[in-house]
């Protein structure tokens, strides 16, 4: 394999999975949750593509692929959600919106 | 010769892609982290290519960089100043606690993977040069792997039609504009 091996793929992913998870814990607007989310699905396609690499194997490559549909999926969804929360004027802030809680 | 040149686009990407992911989160201005996601995700592209995952290389810029970006650039657009929120509401012990949060899953998924696989990381298998090209994932998409590929159509086509149900105005909302 020319380059690095996929121990270095799966460092960046590792890396990059963190700075998701912290952007998810991080921020209060909706929007920017989804973006970091964007960034863990991400991660997650980068490890499963050295894998699917060290080993061989298309399978990773497949599993990839399936996520990003889904992934896509998601985004539809969770835009969706928001612009009809900004339709019925709530604040777009994730810690407002407690109408849920017991 | 050849070598070399593979690492050092690699270092660049790996690099692009980090730096571009710290953007998306500490922009107070969303517009600006979608922008960055779209440098992050084209730089993962190239991570995907030299992994070689061709045809993922393609759709990743395809579908994402294209399609759901520019949907995202839309809603933001939509929404204008409504956009923008503070970066971290909240006590700092919040901020803190995140950080920390991350800090101990990254280190996690390092152990756990070092553990796991160990020295069996370093040793690819070897890999003709139709690996990850649009023939080959094709060939398996639609033979070994045809219920997923089923699956996914499902997915898309009930995700599609939320975003309609999520978008179509409701009689509430309709008596909440008239009022305002």
């Amino acid at each position: 394999m020319m380059g690095p091996d996929p121990s270095w793929y799966l460092v960046v992913s590792a890396i990059l999975f963190a700075i998701g998870t912290l952007g998810v814990l991080l921020r209060r607007s909706p929007l920017v949750v989804l973006l970091s989310l964007e960034i863990m699905l991400n991660s997650a396609n980068l490890a499963l593509i050295s894998f699917a690499r060290l080993h061989g194997d298309h399978d990773g490559q497949i599993f990839a692929l399936t996520v990003m549909a889904v992934a896509a999926s998601e985004v539809v969804v969770g835009l969706g959600i928001i612009v009809a929360m900004s339709r019925r004027k709530l604040t777009l802030d994730v810690d407002a919106l407690r109408v849920l809680r017991g | 010769m050849g070598n070399t040149l593979v690492w050092i686009v690699w270092i660049g990407a790996a690099f692009a892609c980090l730096g571009s992911g710290i953007a998306v989160v500490s922009f107070t201005n969303p517009f600006y982290s979608a922008l960055a996601l779209i440098g992050n995700l084209a730089s993962l592209a190239v991570l995907f290519l030299l992994a070689s995952a061709e045809f993922l290389a393609a759709a990743q810029v395809l579908v994402y960089a294209g399609a759901v970006m520019v949907m995202f650039l839309f809603v933001i657009g939509y929404l204008g100043g409504r956009a923008d929120a503070p970066f971290a509401g909240g006590p700092s012990w919040v901020s803190i606690g995140a950080v920390v949060a991350a800090a101990a899953l990254l280190v996690e998924v390092v152990v756990v993977i070092g553990l796991a696989a160990g020295d069996a990381l370093t040793d690819p298998a070897e890999v003709e040069a139709a690996f990850g090209s649009p023939a080959e994932i094709g060939r398996i998409f639609l033979t070994d792997h045809l219920l997923a590929f089923e699956i996914t159509s499902i997915v898309l086509l009930v995700a599609a039609v939320g975003g309609v149900v999520l978008g179509t105005r409701t009689r509430a909302e309709q008596d909440l504009e008239e009022a305002a």
